[in-house]
Order: C-alpha cells, then sequence, then structure tokens
C-alpha cells in the first residue's frame, strides 16, 4: 500500500424526521397518557381540583411510585422480582410493631432487610438463578415472617414518621413533591451520571461490561440493595400513611409495580428504563383507581376496568412503537 | 454391578428425578414422624391434589418453553371463571356433564386465542397481557358466579373423588395425560418447534419454524389445561369458589422450574413436573404434622423453593459446556 | 518498511489449556513497537486465545511473559494491560445497545468522569471516529441499538482508540473488517498504517488473505496451539500462507467452464428488492448458483429474508444458511445433532411421531459428508469450533427437502479449510440441481457464482453471468454517485 491519505465516504443523509418524532411520541407516552387522566378526572369531578382532593388522590402514590422504582432498578438488569410485594408488607409490619416499640431494633431490622435484597443479588448472579422463580421463593419467607409479626391486623406507625407523612407543603401535597422529587433525583442518578451509564450498560451487555473491567457481582449487588432500600423507604412511607399494618398490605404492589415500569416505557429486557416515565407510570396507575371509583363503576368490574386501561395504554404504545420502527 | 457414581450420573442425566427422589424422602420423613400410620392416604391424597397441580404444570411448561420472558398469569382467574361456567352448565345434571366439559374447554381456546392476541397483535409482554386478561376475567367471575353455590353432578363428583386401589381416578387420568404431553413435546414436530423456539426464536423462524403458529398454540394449550384444571377442582371440591384458583399461579411455575424446566425456555420435561408437584404436596403436609405454624411453613416452603432452583440451576448451566 | 523497533511483550513458553483441551502449546512470540504482526490460522489454532490471553481477559498457565522488561503474567489482567497501554477489539461486538456511542466511550474509559464527561466522552470519540474512519455520518448520542452492524463495528474500533489517561501502545484487531465494506475495511487499513508508522503497534487477525498480505509488516502463522512459522509479510503469498496454516483441505476444485443454467426453463426464484425501481428482478434458476454482491447493509440479508418468507409461505420450501450463527442460527442447548435434524422433521417422521433412530442416521450421515469434526453427534453444539458450528448450519440446510438454499454471508470469519470444503459441497449440490442464492461480502467467493447481481440501497443495480464478471466492475457500481 502506497498512499495512506484517508478515503472519504460520502456522507449519509441525516436520521429521517419521522423517526425523531416517534421517538418523542415513545417518550411522551406515559406523560400524557397521565394528563389525559387528570382532565377526565377533572371533569368529572372538579372538587378533585382543590388540594384536599389531589391529596387524598395521590397519597398512595408515593409509596407505590417508590415501589415501581425499586421495581425499575431490578428490570434494569434483566431480572424481575416476583416478592416486591410481599417485601414491603413485610417492612410495614416492622414498622408498626418493632420500630415502634424498640427503635434501634427495628432499624437494624430494616438494614438487615436491604442486606437481605444485596445477598439475594450476589446469589442470583453467581448461581446464575432465574429471578423470577427466586424472587418467588423469597415473596413466601417475606410473607411468612410478615404472618409471624402481625398474625392479623395491627400494630401502630411511629409518630414520627406519621408526622412526616402528612407534612403539610404550599401549594401542591407533599405526595406530589415527593414523586417530583424521586423522579428527578433517580433520573439524574441512571440516566445522567457515570455510575448510571455502568448499571444500565450491565442491562444492555453484561459480557462486554465485564469485558471492560467492571465487577458484574457489584451491579447486580448495589442494584438489589438500592431496589431493597426503595422498597422499605415504600414500606415506611405506606405505613405511616395507614397508621397500621398487616401481613398482605401490599401484596398488589409487585403487579401494579411491574405494570408501572412498563407503562413507563420501560423494557423487561435490555437495560431499556425510564426512572420518570416509571414515576409516571405509577401515578397513572393510581389516578385509573381514582377514575374508576368516580366513574361509579360497580366493584365487581374496577379490577376488570384496570386491566382493560392497561392493555389501552399499552395497545397506544404498540402504535406508536410500529410507526418508529417503519425504515 | 452398578457403582454409586454410575449410578449418580445416570439420575444426574435426568434432572427430572431429583424431584421424585425428593417427595419420596419427604414422604418417609413424615411417615417415620407419625409412626408409620396413615402413610398411604398420605400418598393418595398427595396424588389427588398434585393432579390438580400437574394440569396447569403442563400448560405452564409450554408457555415457559417457548422462550424467555413467556408466561402465562391468567391462570388462577381461568381457574375460578371455569369453575363457575362448568358448574353452572351442569346444573347437577348427570346428562349435562359433557356440555359443561365442552364449555369450559371453547372457554379454554377462546382464553388462549385473546391472551396470544394480546401478545402478538397488541405486541404487550406476555407477563402484562396475561395479567391485564386475568383481571378482565376475574371481574367476569365475580359477576357470573354471584349466584348461589351449584354443587356438580353425582357422577361427575364421584369420579373426582373416587379411586380404585387407594390411587384416584383423577391421578391416574393426569398420569396419562403427562404420558401423552411427554410424547408431544419430544417426538412431535411442535413440541421440537416449540424447545427451538424457545432457545432462538429468530433461528426458529430462519430455520423454517412457525413461531407465531406454535406459540399461539401452546398459550390456548395452556388456557385449555387451566380451564380443564378448573371444572375438575369444582367438581373434587363440591362446588366453584371465586378464590380457587390463587394458589395455583405461583405453584403452576414452582412445579415447572423444580421438576428442572429451564424459566429462560428452551429445556424442559414433563415428568419433573409429577415428582415436583407431589414434593410441593408433601412438604406442605410434612411441615403440618410437624405442627409448624402458618408463618413458619411458608419461610421454610420459600427457602426450599430457593434451595432446590440453586443445586437445579448449577445442573442445567452444566449441560451447555 | 517502518525499522522494527523495541518490543512492548514478549511471549515465552506460553501454554494454556481448557481441561484436557491444549489451547495454546509452548507460544513463543514477541510484539514490537511501529509494527503491524499479522495473527494466522485456522478455527482452533489458537490465535483467538493467545489474543485473549494478551488483552488480560484470560491467564496464561505457564511461560512468561515480558511487557516492558518485567514478567507480569502472574498477576496480568485486563486493568494491568490497559494500564499498560495494550486494547483489544475483538470479534464479538462489545457494545450496550442500550446505551448512547458517548456513553459506551465512557464505559471503556473510566477516567472520563465528573461534570461535563458527557461532552468530553462525545468529543473524544467523534475525534477518533473522523481519524479512522472520516465521512463516516455517525452522531455520537445515537443510541447503539438504532445502528447498522457496520456502524457499530466502525464504533467499536473507534472507541478502541480513544486515549485519555492511559497509554496507547498496542491494540489487538481480531476480524475487524468481518462487518465492514470493503470501502470501510479500506480506510481502517489504510489507518493501521499511519498508526504504526507514529510507532503504535497493532496485531492483525484476518482471514482476508489479501489484507494480510498487504497491511502486516510480519506475519505469524498459527496452527495447533503454536506458532509454525513467523516471516515478513512479503516473503508470504497466498499459496504459501494456506499451506502454512496446512491441514489436509480437498483440493480445490477446478475452475469449471462457465455454462449457462438459465438455458433451460424459468426461474425457480423471481422476486423484486423491496426498493427496486425499475422493475427488474433478481431470478434464480435450477441448479444456479446466484451470488449477491455489493457493499455490506445494501439490502441483501433482507432480500434474502423476504425470499424465504414467501417460499414458506406458499409452500414452495427454501432454507436459510445463517451467516450471525449466534443470533440466526445456533440453538445453544441442544446437541449437534438436534440442530441439523430440525428443519427436516416432516422426513424422519413414522406416522405421527419423529423417528430416534432414523433422525440419529441422518445426523450421522451428515457428519461425514460435512467432515464435522467432532467424536459424537450427540455433544452440544457449542462443543464444536465456529467453523464447525457453521457446517452444522449447512448441513441443517441441506438435509431439509428444500431445493432453494439461500447463505446469508455465512462463510464470514471461517477458515479457509473449512470454506473449501463447503465450497465443493455447493457445487456438487448445484449439480444435482439445487439452486443457491449466495450472498457473500468476499469479492473472491463470487468466483464460484453462476450469476451475479450487484446489490446498491436496496436494489439490484447489476447482473451479469460469470464470464462477464470483473472485480473492477462490481465495485464500480457498488458505488456509482450519480442516480439516475
Amino acid at each position: 500500500m502506497n498512499a495512506s491519505t484517508p478515503i472519504p465516504l460520502k456522507a449519509t443523509v441525516a436520521r429521517p424526521a419521522r423517526l425523531n418524532r416517534a421517538r418523542l411520541l415513545r417518550g411522551a407516552l406515559p406523560g400524557v397518557s397521565l394528563a389525559v387522566l387528570l382532565v377526565v378526572i377533572f371533569v368529572m369531578q372538579p372538587r378533585a381540583m382543590s388540594y384536599m382532593g389531589m391529596n387524598l388522590m395521590f397519597n398512595l402514590a408515593v409509596p407505590i411510585a417508590l415501589a415501581t422504582i425499586a421495581q425499575m432498578l431490578i428490570i434494569t438488569v434483566n431480572d424481575l422480582d416476583l416478592s416486591l410485594g410481599s417485601f414491603i408488607s413485610f417492612v410495614a409490619c416492622v414498622c408498626a410493631t418493632v420500630l415502634n416499640q424498640h427503635p434501634l431494633l427495628g432499624c437494624l431490622a430494616l438494614v438487615g432487610c436491604v442486606a437481605a435484597y444485596a445477598l439475594l443479588g450476589a446469589l442470583i448472579h453467581l448461581r446464575k438463578l432465574p429471578s423470577i422463580v427466586v424472587t418467588l421463593g423469597m415473596s413466601f419467607i417475606w410473607m411468612g415472617g410478615a404472618i409471624l409479626l402481625l398474625p392479623a391486623p395491627g400494630g401502630t406507625a411511629p409518630q414520627w414518621l406519621q408526622a412526616i407523612v402528612r407534612y403539610k407543603t404550599p401549594l401542591l401535597p407533599f405526595a406530589i413533591f415527593v414523586c417530583i422529587a424521586l423522579a428527578l433525583v433517580v433520573h439524574l442518578f441512571l440516566m445522567r451520571s457515570t455510575l448510571g451509564v455502568v448499571l444500565r450498560g450491565a442491562g444492555g451487555n453484561p459480557i462486554a461490561v465485564a469485558k471492560a473491567g467492571w465487577s458484574l457481582l457489584r451491579i447486580k449487588v448495589s442494584l438489589y440493595a438500592l431496589a431493597g432500600t426503595f422498597g422499605v423507604l415504600a414500606g415506611l412511607f405506606l405505613v405511616g400513611l395507614t397508621t397500621s399494618a398487616d401481613a398482605s398490605i401490599a401484596l398488589r404492589y409487585t403487579l401494579l409495580s411491574i405494570a408501572g415500569v412498563i407503562l413507563g416505557g420501560g423494557e423487561f429486557v435490555g437495560g431499556r428504563v425510564s426512572p420518570i416515565g416509571a414515576v409516571l407510570g405509577a401515578l397513572t396507575l393510581v389516578l385509573a383507581g381514582s377514575l374508576l371509583s368516580f366513574l361509579h363503576i360497580s366493584p365487581d368490574w374496577q379490577i376488570g376496568a384496570q386491566g382493560a386501561i392497561l392493555i389501552l395504554v399499552l395497545a397506544l404504545r404498540a402504535f406508536v412503537n410500529r410507526l418508529e420502527a417503519q425504515p | 454391578m452398578m457403582t454409586a457414581r454410575t449410578a449418580l450420573s445416570r439420575v444426574n442425566s435426568k434432572p427430572w428425578l431429583w424431584s421424585f427422589l425428593a417427595a419420596l424422602m419427604i414422604w418417609l420423613a413424615t411417615v417415620i414422624f407419625t409412626g408409620g400410620m396413615g402413610g398411604g392416604s398420605l400418598l393418595s391424597s398427595a396424588l389427588s391434589f398434585s393432579a390438580f397441580f400437574v394440569i396447569v404444570g403442563i400448560g405452564q411448561m409450554f408457555v415457559i418453553t417457548t422462550g424467555p420472558g413467556n408466561i402465562d398469569l391468567s391462570i388462577p382467574a381461568n381457574i375460578a371463571l371455569s369453575g363457575a361456567v362448568g358448574m353452572k352448565l351442569m346444573n347437577e345434571q348427570a346428562d349435562l356433564i359433557w356440555l359443561g366439559v365442552g364449555a369450559v374447554v371453547c372457554l379454554g381456546v377462546l382464553l388462549g386465542c385473546a391472551n396470544y392476541a394480546l401478545i402478538r397483535v397488541l405486541r404487550i409482554p406476555p407477563i402484562i397481557a396475561t395479567l391485564s386478561a386475568s383481571f378482565l376475567l376475574q371481574s367476569t367471575a365475580i359477576a357470573y358466579g354471584r349466584s348461589v353455590r351449584i354443587q356438580p353432578p353425582e357422577l361427575f363428583y364421584n369420579f373426582c373423588t373416587g379411586n380404585v386401589l387407594g390411587v384416584p381416578y383423577l391421578a391416574i387420568s393426569v398420569v396419562v395425560l403427562a404420558v401423552i404431553m411427554g410424547y408431544v413435546l419430544a417426538r412431535t414436530r411442535y413440541g421440537r418447534w416449540a424447545v427451538a423456539i424457545g432457545q432462538n426464536a429468530r433461528a426458529a423462524e430462519l430455520a423454517g419454524g412457525r413461531v407465531g403458529r406454535v406459540r399461539f398454540a401452546t398459550y390456548v394449550l395452556s388456557a385449555v389445561f387451566a380451564s380443564l384444571c378448573g371444572v375438575l377442582l369444582a367438581g373434587f371440591s363440591g362446588g366453584a369458589s371465586l378464590s380457587m384458583g390463587e394458589e395455583y399461579l405461583l405453584a403452576s411455575i414452582a412445579v415447572v422450574v423444580i421438576g428442572g424446566t429451564s424459566v429462560g425456555g428452551g429445556f424442559s420435561n414433563v415428568p419433573g413436573i409429577w415428582g415436583a408437584a407431589l414434593f410441593l404436596y408433601l412438604l406442605v403436609s410434612m411441615l403440618n404434622t410437624f405442627g409448624a405454624s402458618a408463618g413458619v411453613r411458608l419461610i421454610l416452603t420459600g427457602l426450599i423453593i430457593i434451595a432446590v432452583i440453586t443445586a437445579v440451576s448449577g445442573r442445567s448451566s452444566a449441560r451447555a459446556v | 518498511m517502518s525499522t522494527i523497533q523495541r518490543a512492548l511483550v514478549t511471549f515465552k513458553g506460553t501454554s494454556k489449556s481448557f481441561g484436557a483441551v491444549r489451547a495454546l502449546n509452548n507460544v513463543d512470540l514477541s510484539f514490537h513497537a511501529g509494527e503491524c504482526l499479522g495473527l494466522i490460522g485456522h478455527n482452533g489454532a489458537g490465535k483467538s486465545t493467545l489474543m485473549q490471553v494478551l488483552a488480560g481477559t484470560l491467564a496464561a498457565d505457564t511461560g512468561t511473559m515480558q511487557v516492558e522488561g518485567r514478567d507480569l503474567r502472574a498477576s496480568y489482567n485486563v486493568q494491568l494491560a490497559r494500564q499498560h497501554g495494550i486494547r483489544c477489539v475483538f470479534q464479538e461486538l462489545s457494545l450496550c445497545p442500550n446505551l448512547s456511542i458517548a456513553e459506551n466511550t465512557r464505559l471503556m474509559s473510566p477516567a472520563i468522569r465528573g461534570f461535563g464527561w458527557r461532552r468530553e466522552a462525545r468529543a473524544r470519540v467523534l475525534a477518533c471516529l473522523d481519524e479512522i474512519f472520516p465521512g463516516h455520518g455517525i452522531d455520537p448520542d445515537d443510541t447503539v441499538a438504532d445502528l447498522s452492524i457496520g456502524k457499530r463495528q466502525m464504533v467499536e474500533i473507534a472507541r478502541a482508540f480513544v486515549q485519555v489517561d492511559e497509554p496507547l501502545n498496542l491494540v489487538i484487531l481480531d476480524e475487524p473488517t468481518s462487518s465492514l465494506d470493503a470501502r470501510v475495511a479500506e480506510q481502517l487499513l489504510r489507518f493501521v498504517r499511519r498508526f504504526v508508522a507514529k510507532g503504535g503497534s497493532i496485531v492483525l487477525i484476518s482471514h482476508i488473505l489479501a489484507e494480510m498480505l498487504g497491511t502486516c509488516d510480519r506475519i505469524a502463522v498459527m496452527r495447533d496451539g503454536g506458532v509454525v512459522d513467523i516471516r515478513p509479510a512479503k516473503d508470504f503469498d497466498h499459496a504459501s500462507l494456506v499451506e502454512c496454516m496446512g491441514s489436509a483441505a480437498k483440493a480445490a476444485a477446478e475452475r469449471k467452464p462457465f455454462a449457462s443454467k438459465r438455458l433451460q426453463g424459468t426461474a425457480v426464484i423471481s422476486q423484486q428488492p423491496p426498493r427496486q425501481r425499475d422493475g427488474r428482478t433478481v431470478d434464480a434458476h435450477a441448479g444456479e448458483i446466484v451470488g449477491l454482491a455489493g457493499l455490506a447493509g445494501h439490502g441483501q440479508s433482507q432480500w434474502l429474508i423476504q425470499v424465504l418468507r414467501r417460499c414458506v409461505a406458499t409452500g414452495q420450501g427454501a432454507a436459510l444458511v445463517a451467516g450471525d450463527r449466534q443470533t440466526d442460527g445456533v440453538f445453544p442447548l441442544w446437541s449437534i445433532a438436534e440442530n441439523i435434524t430440525v428443519s427436516s422433521l416432516g422426513q424422519l417422521r413414522r406416522g405421527a411421531l419423529i423417528d430416534p433412530e432414523a433422525e440419529q442416521a441422518m445426523a450421522e450421515q451428515w457428519r461425514q459428508r460435512m467432515s464435522i469434526r467432532t467424536p459424537d453427534m450427540a455433544n452440544p453444539i457449542l462443543s464444536l469450533s465456529g467453523g464447525n458450528q457453521q457446517k452444522a448450519l449447512f448441513a441443517r440446510a441441506l438435509a431439509s427437502s428444500s431445493s432453494v438454499i439461500l447463505m446469508d454471508d455465512p462463510m464470514r470469519g471461517v477458515d479457509v479449510n473449512t470454506k473449501r470444503e463447503v465450497y465443493s459441497i455447493i457445487a456438487e449440490e448445484a449439480a444435482r440441481g439445487r439452486t443457491f442464492i449466495w450472498y457473500t461480502t468476499e469479492l473472491e467467493e463470487l468466483d464460484h457464482c453462476d450469476h451475479v447481481y450487484v446489490f446498491r440501497d436496496g436494489q439490484a443495480v447489476l447482473d451479469l453471468p460469470r464470464n462477464q464478471l470483473s472485480e473492477e466492475q462490481i465495485l464500480r457500481c457498488s458505488f456509482e454517485e450519480q442516480l439516475v
């Protein structure tokens, strides 16, 4: 070879505008569906527009949003946590009993819960276990622990916890500020920071990340520990709201959190998640529940209606995805 | 003369043997604890109850085989609705039994089609699709089943609860079903393609497999089996109830995995489902016999599931070496 | 030729075993600054293992590894390698598809951190892309999943040359051009020469002999885990290189005189590429080998899959041999026999069930026909080397009753001897009346085809029978600037 000057290629055309528009739509879908729900609710029930009304509607949003973030962190690394609901119930029971009576012991127990999650992540990684089934087994364990602590509903949430949860903020309810803060903090951490890049990369191509010298074990353990932390926070907030606990108080959070992540644009595999979308998805689900009661839908059909809403939103997303996929 | 090592390696090559061994050990432990009493009746009731787990387990296994992420979460709601529909149509009359069973099978086919339509047409992940479907089914079951608790016809009840020499008719039928489905998995084109799709769906399509059709068939199969389980369970329990199917979701997945099927798809077996079902039932009754409280029972069940999975997974990754 | 400077890394007596398999056997080799060293050998020769040891992802069992004067074998790992300026671009792509190119760059270079890291990562990777592949048209904020495989490879390579805080002394390129089309590959090879001229060191592994002979200063030939010959590149030619790699290959088929298969009858396949504007169809006649040429990613694979789908839908029967065997071909949990028979299950039936004896017989028959090197067809398919896995995929397609065989660049990254074995089988089958449609990115493979279509931008722009073929014409057609 004689000359070593590079041969220029003809520059490829810019990415078609259609692709950009579809991607924008996809990112906006969780927000849009939430906005539509809000509008519909306010139209139907103008009184919900008040501070008190919004407080009532969004209160339960915080523990569900926290649970959704926890689930999202697990989904980031291509796993699924089917024990989240029973874990949060267990945490709620611990708060209503041990934390109230022996604060130090209670704190230790909660730290132990996070450690248990970290250990779980290590086990799943080291033995290459399927997370669905392992978390299934864990759900039995958390459930059993909750039943041992509170065989029947009872217990009392610590006073300081109840006080924090009922903090009155100007303009919008505390719950909304918490949700916004949650979404922003997790977004900055996971999507904009260098550490977040590594964590998400482990979901996209774990072999490559390992070859680049990062420890997959540490990544998985960190994500699980973080998920456990958010689960503990969810349990704390929940029991602060309800003031007492029982062993099955948060069982539905498992499937709600998964639905929230998916509604928010996340995907089960590939490390494609969106923290802001996840929080929006959780809020959407909570509002959907409120909407159903405003519509005076017979309780028989409320569950079915939730399923229908889920299908509708996902059908919309499939439609948007099809737009995006057209070459 | 078989040495210990060759015996061990032969057992190792068949992953489902472990579940049977474990079931046997638990049965022995229970019998020893009770001083040899009731071993036979324990086995009989184990076969009875396990049969239901096996029916849904087979359906769930086929769904899980077709690839990571494929799972049927609509089983519990399906069981509840099918039980209610079946009982209502049979209306306590023996000559309407076939109407009830037939209608329930049709319901299963419809549900399977609906599940697959959600997954394929709307591109919804199977977990969410079957979950949403189960929400809708549950509402339907609640609305439909509000009427008085209808009992099964006597003939049907006798079939579901009767036995010959201590072995329940139901268990025998389900063993036959398992044998047939085992052949379907290993020796029919449908079964072969299902396993191929579970390992690499794109390669399966490029190799000439009809991925859509096979997946569609598995979802219909799973729904039909769950429906059958529902109507049989209603017959067994003397009537349908709304919470009938609750424990079957976790149970259907647990028996599949403990039986040696890979949750990621592409590696499955049918005999293990029977072993795992027996193991789970005997485990719960052993804990009951030992007097463990509900909380302790749950914790132990969970620990054992995790322990088994840890042992099982180590093996299936070794096969791929 | 640039003067050889100091040795950066020297292997002496290096060995590595995986259980009973001796992957590296007493290797003595040194890598010098200012030199491009070529490493060649067929699958199983030990090239990839040696490179993994050099890059730090594998630890050698014995021997010494002198890096800048000190023996580092005992403590060597990826971090240590990078600290000494040794980096690697592997055959399997190692980008995270869910991240952007800039984020992927950060993943590789932890030193890019703190406020404004994104801007820095963006700038650095863009600078490398511009230097190696001018006119690339890639935006560092693109998500990798949205890029074509050729562009991903370009990003992969550019990322390896990003220098932040660690030195950049030696870069291992393992089959770097396998996903690149001819023009981009040439840009890369020219960059290799510039890099080496400035004092860097490159280790180039490629199965394209012309690349090796034209780019490398020295070439080391490996066989069975050891280096059997090492000479300056100018002392080698195609024939001597292949001879050195020396396994008993069947003699290359004599170039047959061209006999057109188009005189008899109608086409077996006749389909228009999706973006075809002038109504031309791509045709294949019975017993013909049709080649698809042109730059990579210009619609050839898509057209093949379109043909496959239409044939399956109309029941005509077509089989595809995948090029990317991990994503498109291999069933990793199955045995070799199961992988081969999966497309022929209909033929193996006795009644409603598949007959296990017939299945075993078919597997054995194809083991012999394709010379698949394995003691037992019931072994897992992943126990085979890459080339043998590719043979198994061929066997799958040929075993089926399809009369049309579609090939999606299946010889990419496969060793020369396997290729020769497969070419002769293709010729045999074509003589029996089977139709082959062969998409290939290597121009010399077109010599085996009866008729060639050149693809550009999703349409067929030229078709020629073999006796009118010329490499220059094909290249020219692949690059026409002016559209009609």
